[in-house]
């Protein structure tokens, strides 16, 4: 969604990528819209690490400060600073022995800002070391929240995300983070939709309804019940004339 | 546009009613074995000498009649699961009877319930018939805190009498002799014992005796015995300090209006008895034997003797064996029959092939074997081809013979010897893995028993993992399965490693598991010797290997990198993954974290390993393709919210990918409440919960696909899909709570699936899983009529021909299994809880069977005409031709 504009690497000032999440209507936390308000809005950071060694053993460094801002919006940024040229010399290394790179960040949660102390222990997600040196370094990062508004877990996906082998000569492709941040919240089921259903059926019924109930039976086949009763009638007639004859008769 | 619509639901109806099973294949393809459990109370029918009747109650709240003459069922009450049905105890007169909160009382020949009686508040404990001039009357039932004395006719309670003195003494007994007063017996603990006499008209108190410890004696190893000449009420306590068991007086009434025998058995510990009598005199007790710790499964005895015609004496003995196994013996030592009750309490299951045939394993060891030189391997060829047809003509010979006898006779019992392979793999060998640690290997076809072998210090507690480490594909390596039997409060796991086909325990000795087991993985990685490898995960995160050998770690080694798994910590809400390094230690990549404040999870569930998925797309009305996406190491998350409120309670359901820890999707489903039940198949999880507004059952399912292109078409890495794939989500009422629920498996996955649903009923419902598809338009369109979509409903049918199980009902189910079979059409399905039923199920039709009553005389007599037909007419055309030139 961002990028980050090459004129700026002579400067070397902070790159800062800012996504804010489109997905504001599900940030529903389960508790009262009071609660909200009351929350901190001017929001606050938290430090994103990462880690990268040919040796494996996770050894986490500050990649950069995660802006995380609570409420009704959640929105996240994230400013980060350049590889340094060591760091580039590492991560190619562990590239090329196909190590991991990892990153963490703390659990906190975006709502309630009190409980964030109490909670210990990192969220850490990876991606193969190859792939970012091949992608030159343009990740996805995703934060994913629970209900209450407690990040759960991290993910990072490099794009193209393959390892193919592909040398990476240029050493200014290794310098910049080109981050897409984004945070994703639980979707909310959908519940049977009966309503709908119901509507639509009534519908058809209206369609299939109307025309039965103007015409009854009688209406349809009148035609050819008035000739049969006619035709009973007429020979009702007979048998009773025929029969008080016959009456007549026996007296 | 509304017409098409009612025309299309119809004729799906029609598509899919025409399952159902014909009345003459009942029983054909199908069997159910109806169990009961562990016993706790026993009764012989004793009123005339040929009745047949044994009456049980068991520990699974269930009271049955079976025959004591072939161990069948006469018939069978169910009664709620847990601690509101369980039974307190069980008296037999004529009539037979339970009580707890409920007095029942039930009709012993069908088994139909005369009456019942609800019964005040207040625990168990004690009840007996009351019985005046040798006739049974009446009922009491002792409480806690009152007596009360019903009527054995209509339930009716005659009187209820408060006990004195509640608070402190504590009833144990209720005693009637055969005249008209009852006995309550009582004992304030360390200081005296109180016998109350009520009377049997009005429950008046007629006397009240209080009795201190004159009269008790030391008998034994610390045992305090106090004996009541007046009533032949006996108490037992013991001396010694330290309670590890409190010593039992076993003894025998045979008539309610007679006093007991006075020979009595005395329990002083779990298994060590002594036969005791009460001399004449009533002071003093004779010790007549000593049953000294001997046998190593202590039995639950239950003995009938009886008066023979020539006034011998005879038995009747049934025996409850530690393994859950009812024998009953009559009397020169002769077992009659045997049922494995373990059998009522299966925890898992798998099917496995059975053995191919010798000729056609002789026809695989030929490929089995290193080639040496093209003469041999000819030679080797020809040989197995003359023993094949030998066993071809050996297989004529028999047909013709047997086709000589009448046709009862031939009945091929199946033996473990005879088992074999059969052309479309429809028998199978299911080995069961029962709660009490009896192992069973049944046969798929006939349900009956093949093998059955029994684990010794199986903790109560244990949790079963079942394996098939190598199928019976590999000849001549014998197949073999592996089981893990884990303590669930320690955590410490062992193996059993076992041949399925017979049972054996292997030669091959498992690991040592020092350290508890946190999780175990099959590799689809194979030794020498075709073993697939199990890893298993210790606390420290080390792997252990089984089989180790050099081979195996080699190959570990080197795949070391891309052997990714996960562990999840339920009671923390933690999620984390690992990865293994050379060294065989782990690496913790990944880790995601659920706050056990706001929801716990509650169940995990991965893909079965052997599901096959045979498209990979689906054809849209527009004829483009929709990618299902097939992440074969997606797991799916269930949780529960710690609120339990009605309108804040949710489900969660995650989606994370097992490797990299990425969560793919996450719904919730808000006012929502467990128990969830759900299955993950394919590229869809199909879950049920109740909904907490609507006071219902639903149904939702998710559906995952890539989009209309695909990412990477041939090969899927969770660690190169950077893509979020779409998700379909669509959610159903269901008319009913269901108790388990699992979908159809077949060996290419062409035929479609159902999902076969367990409910309370004991009906088993297989539902397509057309009528789970997220796609299920609400407006009916041209596309959507092209791909066969139905028109969306709110409510799933139940319809009573999708019953697989007709009229066969599976009390409590408690878990399905399918397994695919040869044929592509046709999948194997057990469902086991109380019962077992074993069936077949055919989601698409037999497409690839012939009917069994399709007519093979009808089209190979039309075949005969139509060639004899043109033979004939050959012939004429020929003649006519002949005749033409001559003209």
């Amino acid at each position: 969604m961002a990028s980050v504009p090459r004129s700026f690497l002579l400067l070397s000032i902070i790159p800062t990528i800012l996504i804010l999440c489109a997905d504001f209507a599900c940030c529903n936390t389960g508790r009262k819209t009071g609660d909200g308000l009351d929350t901190d809005f001017s929001g606050f950071s938290v430090p994103l690490e990462h880690s990268f060694e040919v040796d494996d053993v996770s050894r986490f460094r500050m990649r950069g400060a995660l802006q995380l801002r609570g409420g009704r919006e959640t929105s996240v940024s994230l400013s980060q600073s350049q590889l340094s040229e060591e760091d580039r010399n590492t991560l190619k290394e562990v590239a090329a022995v196909d190590g991991l790179y990892k990153i963490r960040v703390p659990r906190v949660s975006l709502t309630d800002r009190q409980t964030e102390r109490q909670m210990d222990g990192y969220l850490t997600a990876f991606v193969r070391a190859c792939s970012l040196v091949e992608s030159h370094l343009s990740d996805v990062i995703t934060l994913h929240t629970d209900v209450s508004g407690y990040l759960i877990g991290v993910s990072i996906v490099t794009i193209p995300g393959a390892c193919r082998g592909t040398e990476v000569e240029d050493e200014v492709d290794l310098e910049a983070f080109n981050t897409t941040l984004t945070i994703i919240v639980p979707t909310n089921a959908p519940q049977p939709e009966t309503a709908l259903f119901i509507e639509r059926m009534d519908i058809e019924h209206e369609k299939r309804g109307k025309p039965q109930e103007q015409k009854s039976f009688f209406a349809k086949y009148w035609m050819y019940i008035v000739p049969l009763v006619l035709f009973l009638m007429m020979s009702g007639a007979q048998d009773q004339s025929g029969g008080g004859a016959a009456n007549g008769g026996g007296r | 546009m509304s017409k098409p619509t009612s025309l299309f639901v119809i004729f799906f109806s029609l598509f899919v009613m025409s399952e159902a099973v014909f009345e003459d294949q009942v029983g054909k393809f199908d069997w159910r074995q109806q169990y009961v459990g562990k016993t706790l109370f026993a009764h012989f029918d004793s009123h005339s000498q040929s009745s047949k009747k044994l009456f049980l109650a068991t520990d699974k709240n269930i009271f049955a009649s079976f025959n004591s003459r072939t161990g069948e069922l006469f018939w069978r009450h169910v009664d709620k699961a847990g601690p509101e049905g369980t039974i307190d105890i069980l008296l037999l007169h004529g009539q037979g009877d339970n009580s707890g909160r409920l007095l029942r009382s039930w009709d012993t020949n069908m088994g139909g319930l005369n009456w019942e009686a609800v019964l005040d508040t207040g625990s168990f404990q004690a009840a007996c018939f009351v019985a005046m001039q040798d006739t049974v009357k009446h009922v009491a039932v002792l409480k806690k805190a009152a007596i009360s004395l019903h009527y054995l006719t209509n339930g009716h309670q005659k009187w209820v009498e408060n006990l004195p003195d509640s608070d402190t003494v504590q009833y144990q007994a209720v005693y009637s002799g055969g005249e008209e007063e009852v006995y309550v017996l009582g004992v304030v603990p360390n200081s005296h014992l109180t016998i109350i006499a009520y009377s049997l008209e009005d429950g008046e108190i007629i006397k009240q005796v209080t009795w201190s410890r004159t009269l008790c004696v030391v008998v034994g190893h610390g045992v305090l015995m106090c004996v009541d000449t007046a009533t032949l009420a006996l108490y037992v306590d013991t001396l010694v300090c330290n309670r590890l068991y409190i010593p039992v007086l076993v003894s025998s009434q045979p008539h309610p209006a007679r006093s007991p025998i006075s020979e009595f058995f005395l329990q002083l510990g779990p298994d060590h008895h002594v036969l005791l009598q009460l001399n004449a005199d009533g002071y003093t007790i004779a010790p007549l034997r000593d049953f000294q710790p001997s046998d190593v499964f202590p039995p639950q005895l239950y003995v009938h003797a009886f008066l023979k015609k020539d006034d011998s004496v005879g038995y009747r003995v049934l025996v409850q064996t530690q393994d859950h196994a009812l024998t009953f013996i009559q009397q020169p030592g002769r077992v009659v029959w045997t049922r494995e009750e373990a059998l009522a309490d299966v925890v898992t299951m798998e099917m496995v092939d059975l053995p191919l045939t010798g000729t056609q394993a002789e026809l695989e060891g030929e490929f089995g074997k290193k080639a040496d030189g093209l003469f041999p391997m000819v030679l080797k060829r020809l040989s197995s081809q003359v023993i094949l047809l030998q066993a071809w003509l050996a297989h004529l010979w028999k047909l013709f013979y047997e086709a000589r006898k009448p046709h009862g006779q031939v009945k091929n019992e199946v033996t473990i010897e005879t088992l074999s392979r059969d052309e479309f793999n429809l028998q199978k060998m299911m080995v069961m893995v029962t709660a009490s640690g009896k192992l069973f290997g049944i046969d798929s076809k006939s349900g009956s028993i093949l093998w059955k072998h029994y684990l010794e210090n199986v903790q109560p507690n244990a949790v079963f993992k079942l394996i098939v480490q190598r199928t019976t594909a590999h000849f001549p390596h014998p197949p073999q399965c592996t089981l893990l039997i884990k303590d669930k409060d320690t955590g410490l796991a062992s193996l059993h490693v076992f041949n399925p086909i017979f049972g054996r325990k292997s030669h091959i000795a498992p690991p040592a598991l020092p350290r508890p087991i946190l999780q175990s993985l099959l590799l689809p990685v194979i030794d020498q010797d075709y073993a697939k490898v199990l890893l298993l995960v210790d606390d420290q995160y080390k792997v252990t290997a089984f089989p180790s050998t050099k081979n195996v770690l080699q190959q570990l080694q080197e795949m070391a990198s891309s052997i990714f798994f996960y562990l999840i910590r339920s009671d923390q809400g933690n999620l984390s993954g690992f990865r293994l390094r050379k060294d065989l230690s782990t690496e913790r990549i990944w880790e995601v974290v659920l706050p056990t404040e706001v929801q716990k999870i509650v169940a995990v569930n991965g893909k079965r390993p052997n599901e096959h998925v045979h498209s990979q797309g689906r054809v849209m009305g527009d004829r483009s393709v929709l990618y299902k996406y097939l992440n074969p190491n997606l797991l799916a998350v269930v949780t529960e919210s710690t609120d339990a409120h009605p309108e804040r309670a949710f489900v969660g359901v995650f989606l994370v990918d097992g490797v990299t820890g990425r969560i793919i999707h996450e719904a919730v489903q808000r006012k929502a409440r467990g128990p969830v039940h759900f299955v993950h198949s394919e590229n869809w999880v199909v879950y049920e919960y109740w909904n907490t507004k609507s006071r219902r059952n639903e149904f939702s399912v998710l559906e995952l696909f890539e989009g209309t292109e695909l990412y990477n078409s041939t090969v899927f890495s969770s660690l190169d899909r950077p893509h979020l794939p779409q998700v379909l989500q669509q959610t159903y009422i269901f008319p009913s709570p269901i108790t388990t629920m699992e979908a159809t498996l077949t060996e290419k996955g062409i035929t479609s699936r159902h999902l076969l649903v367990g409910l309370p009923s004991g009906a088993i419902l297989s539902l397509p899983k057309m009528f789970l598809d997220p796609r299920r338009p609400e407006v009916v369109t041209e596309h959507s009529r092209e791909e066969n979509l139905i028109p969306y409903a709110p409510e799933m049918p139940i319809r009573t021909e999708w019953f697989i199980n007709y009229n066969q009902t599976v009390a409590r189910v408690k878990g399905i299994y399918t397994a695919p079979s040869g044929l592509e059409s046709t999948c194997l399905v057990v469902a086991y809880g109380l019962d077992i039923y074993q069936t077949r199920v055919y989601p698409s039709k037999q497409f690839d069977v012939l009917k069994d009553d399709y007519d093979y005389v009808l089209i190979s007599s039309v075949l005969f005409a139509l060639f004899f037909a043109t033979m004939i007419s050959k012939r004429l055309a020929q003649v006519k031709l002949l005749n033409r030139a001559w003209r």
